[in-house]
């Protein structure tokens, strides 16, 4: 099981194909901003109080979009989506090269996540047209955080330490990747929410310009409802998650359960997105504070990966860094 | 408002009584009792819930490392006793941490079971009646048809019926309407999976009370059989008494670890024999990731290592042979490993004791006369040990590790140094009094837990149910749909008012644009009909 040097070397270089093509998606999301106008007039309100025709506030932001933004923005769509594919190269040539899952240590594990969270968005971005002008925001910390992981978090392709020789590695550390894909892409969306219900008050007190490119996010409510969905989509799958990890340390570590650094923050970022879920319907806690909740279990998140990973010593210390 | 004290001669009183003592402590418990089970509270909970275990990850715990809550210590003389009256280094069995989650599990059964109940009541209950203005809810329409009223009811009810919904037709006060429900599963999911959280925090209190857990490190050929005398360290539930534990000895016949090329550790495995005490054995083959399972009671390979092992000739010519002690290893991916074999018993006299403190090497290369180690395999094993003669202090009252020697001894000039060597095995080296010491070989130790958890499979079950409940819950819609009808404004036909209500995941908007096209189509497929039926005939 020797790591294969050719396809490793062909993994690395699809990542850095990738990471361009990523950063041309990111250009052109620039541009199908710069060049949207402002929606003439979201018609959300009128939607949300009656509607004999149930208009959608998501299509009430795509109707005034100017062509040439529109245009920008599939040519964005489409490269990212061949991102995404070079993207899913990178993590197949790898696992071809170690004869593995290719999940075995921080590096891989940081690919696979922005992965998940670039389909995720592709996903939102065909289905939801409105969602495509937030490809900046999502596209741009990918990139990088693609980076990040390249130059500070990249190891070589090689064999898994006993511990993880296991099936339930293919279980807990897939259903964990795809949480982590989909919590990065609702804290995201969360975190525009903040940034245009923000505008939206300053522009009913008159302390912005309508024109702003602001005013070509999403309306506020698609972007709450997009960052729910993602976080209700996410949420059993971290809980899947756990319970798979607690099972497989239950039968590696001799306790399913033991306060390991790893463990206390999978547990801390699963107590923080059951209080945003609850949030999201309780008076009061509605709207931004519901929204800084789900941004707290991103940063709790990234926290778990980073932090713990290379400061702190805990079981999971298969980082494979130094 | 059903708690109030009993209403004796209240009629009696004059109007501006002051509440009894009794009637405002009710009202006063109340108050608090709505509070504490209000969504608010619950959220405010969760939040302090997360917030106290951030520090159990950041301090070191003693469930995790004794060893290094006592570095904590020392690094920190002054802070660590200030930290350590908070709990701070037992946070998840500290007081606070419980009376945290011990009132979220409060407001949880608080909120939850009235819900369970009304949830129980509402299952067998009609939907409820209609809205005065459908038009106000946020998913409505309006279809005209010239069929009548009642008819185009039916067509609903029947679409409806289809789609699995429990309709009820009522004549309300502004025309015969239909109310009707489904996703009752939604809410069971939603009680299904609070409840598996108490479940949940039950199999795991029962797990802390009843279980244990003992570690041993046995080199091959040793044995041992789980009693709390013979684990090198365990711990255990308030509830358990030597006298439960499960009757069930272990022998360690052959350790094995393989390694990669770029020698990552790829298995560890021991030949294990294993039965009641004095009863013959069953052979097992356990290693990482594959304890053994005996009646509930599992016992782990946690670690492994090296046992170099001596033969001691005294200068009488008398020879002890086969001593052999675990070193730990201090570097994982070399196993350099470090030890001390403390011989107290040589017949000597307590101040003629004996013992070998030093470095053991699976592959040893020796540079500049320090030995290290160069590979994890015992390709070349070599020991670099220094021996020391005098009192050991093993029965100075002050426990000591079995790792190293006691320094105090040394500082104190009780136990002095008196040799030093690199050996190989067979090789040996004579101390000044003629003491012979040889290095005749090495074996493996492995690292062994035994561990029984009675709440495991409870919380195992509770944890699946949470599963389920929580997929039922955000996966599932519940939905309401009313509609009703009205004579069409010009005469002839009738108009139907439809609306829904919609509690769960994806967009209401398209669903119910799809149910009024379908509406529409059922109504004109029927109001064409009776025109086609007498036509055939
Ligand atoms: C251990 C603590 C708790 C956890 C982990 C938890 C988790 C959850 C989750 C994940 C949801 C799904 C939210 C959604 O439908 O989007 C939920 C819903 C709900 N929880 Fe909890 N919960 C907890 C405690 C509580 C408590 C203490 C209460 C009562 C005060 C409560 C009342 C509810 C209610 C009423 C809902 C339904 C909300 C709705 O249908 O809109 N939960 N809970």
């Amino acid at each position: 099981m020797t790591p294969d040097p050719s396809l490793a070397a062909l993994s690395n270089q699809l990542f850095s194909v990738s990471v361009a093509l990523y950063s041309v998606a990111v250009v052109a999301f620039c541009a199908q901003l710069a060049f949207g106008r402002r929606p003439v007039r979201t018609p959300e309100l009128v939607a949300a109080g009656n509607g004999a025709a149930p208009t959608a506030p998501t299509a009430a932001d795509v109707l005034s979009e100017p062509a040439r933004s529109r245009r920008w923005g599939l040519i964005a769509v489409a490269v990212t989506a061949l991102g995404a594919l070079t993207h899913l190269g990178v993590m197949v040539t790898r696992g071809l090269a170690a004869d593995r899952l290719p999940w075995g240590n921080m590096y891989e594990f940081g690919t696979a996540v922005t992965l998940v969270g670039v389909v995720a968005f592709l996903v939102f971005a065909v289905r939801v047209p409105a969602v495509r002008h937030l490809g900046l925001f999502v596209m741009a910390p990918v990139v990088l955080a693609m980076v990040g992981i390249g130059l500070f978090l990249y190891a070589e392709a090689g064999p898994l330490v006993a511990a993880l020789r296991s099936s339930w590695l293919a279980v807990h550390v897939t259903s964990a990747i795809l949480g982590f894909g989909i919590f990065f892409l609702s804290g995201i969306v969360s975190a525009m929410y903040l940034v245009r219900s923000r505008y939206d008050a300053k522009l009913a007190e008159g302390q912005a310009q309508p024109d702003g490119v602001l005013s070509r996010l999403p309306s506020a409510a698609t972007l709450d409802r997009v960052a729910h969905r993602t976080a209700v989509f996410g949420f059993p799958i971290w809980t899947f998650a756990v319970i798979a990890g607690a099972i497989w340390a239950e039968s590696a570590w001799g306790r399913f359960w033991g306060w390991d650094p790893k463990e206390t923050w999978a547990f801390i970022a699963w107590v923080v997105y059951a209080a945003y879920l609850h949030a999201r319907t309780t008076a009061g806690w509605r709207g931004r504070a519901a929204a800084w909740v789900n941004v707290t279990g991103l940063v709790v998140m990234v926290f778990n990966l980073l932090y713990v990973n290379m400061v702190s010593t805990g079981l999971h210390s298969y980082a494979g860094l130094k | 408002m059903s708690v109030v004290a009993p209403p004796r001669e209240s009629a009696a009183a004059p109007p501006p009584a002051p509440p009894s003592p009794g009637r405002r402590l009710a009202a006063r418990l109340l108050h608090w009792w709505r509070r504490l089970t209000a969504m608010r509270t619950a959220i405010i909970l969760l939040f302090l819930l997360a917030l106290a275990a951030v520090p159990g990850s950041l301090l070191p715990q003693r469930s995790l490392s004794k060893t290094n809550v006592s570095r904590y210590f020392t690094d920190h003389p002054v802070l660590a006793p200030v930290l350590d009256r908070l709990y701070l280094f037992d946070v998840f069995s500290s007081p606070w941490f419980a009376a945290i989650y011990l009132l979220l599990f409060i407001s949880l059964i608080g909120c939850v079971l009235p819900r369970a109940l009304e949830h129980a009541r509402g299952l067998r209950a009609a939907p409820p009646l209609a809205p005065r203005n459908l038009l106000r809810l946020p998913d409505s329409g309006q279809l005209t048809t010239p069929l009548a009223g009642g008819a185009a009811l039916d067509v609903v009810e029947e679409e409806l019926r289809v789609r699995r919904f429990r309709v009820v037709r009522r004549e309300g006060v502004a025309g015969p309407e239909l109310s009707a429900e489904k996703g009752y599963l939604k809410e069971t999911g939603n009680l299904l999976f609070h409840l598996s959280l108490v479940a949940l925090l039950l199999g795991l209190a029962g797990g802390k009370l009843w279980g244990y857990e003992g570690s041993i490190l046995l080199t091959e050929g040793q044995g041992f059989c789980n009693s709390f005398q013979q684990y090198d360290s365990y711990k255990s539930g308030p509830l358990v008494s030597g006298a439960d534990l499960t009757p069930l000895c272990i022998d360690l016949q052959d350790f094995r670890a393989t390694y990669e090329q770029n020698l990552t550790a790829s298995s560890f495995t021991a030949k294990i024999s294993y039965g009641a005490p004095g009863q013959a054995g069953k052979d097992a083959t356990i290693g990482v990731n594959d304890p053994l399972r005996v009646d509930g009671d599992r016992v782990y390979v946690t670690g492994h290592g090296f046992s170099p092992t001596f033969s001691v000739t005294l200068p009488d010519g008398t020879k002890f042979t086969d001593l052999s002690v675990p070193f730990l290893p201090s570097d994982t991916k070399t196993m350099s490993s470090e030890g001390a074999l403390k011989l107290p018993d040589l017949g000597k006299g307590k101040d003629k004791q004996l013992a070998l403190q030093g470095l053991f090497a699976p592959t040893g290369l020796v540079q500049n006369q320090i030995l290290t180690s160069v590979d994890p395999r015992p390709l070349a094993p070599e020991v670099a040990i220094f021996a020391y003669q005098g009192y050991l202090g093993l029965d100075s009252g002050i426990p000591q590790s079995v790792y190293s020697l006691d320094a105090t001894q040394i500082d104190r000039g009780r136990l002095t140094k008196v040799g030093a060597a690199n050996l190989t095995p067979g090789q040996s080296m004579t101390l000044p009094d003629g003491t012979k010491i040889g290095f005749t070989g090495v074996k493996e130790f492995a690292a062994l837990q035994f561990s029984h958890d009675p709440g495991e499979y409870w919380v195992l079950g509770s944890a699946i149910s949470l599963l389920v409940g929580l997929l039922g819950m955000l996966l599932l819609r519940r939905e309401r749909v009313f509609a009703r009808v009205a004579p069409a404004a010009g005469g002839g036909g009738t108009v139907l008012t439809v609306a829904t209500l919609t509690r769960g995941s994806g967009e209401s908007g398209p669903r119910f644009a799809a149910l009024s096209d379908d509406l529409g189509a059922a109504l004109g497929a029927r109001a064409s009909k009776p025109e086609d039926s007498p036509r055939d005939s």
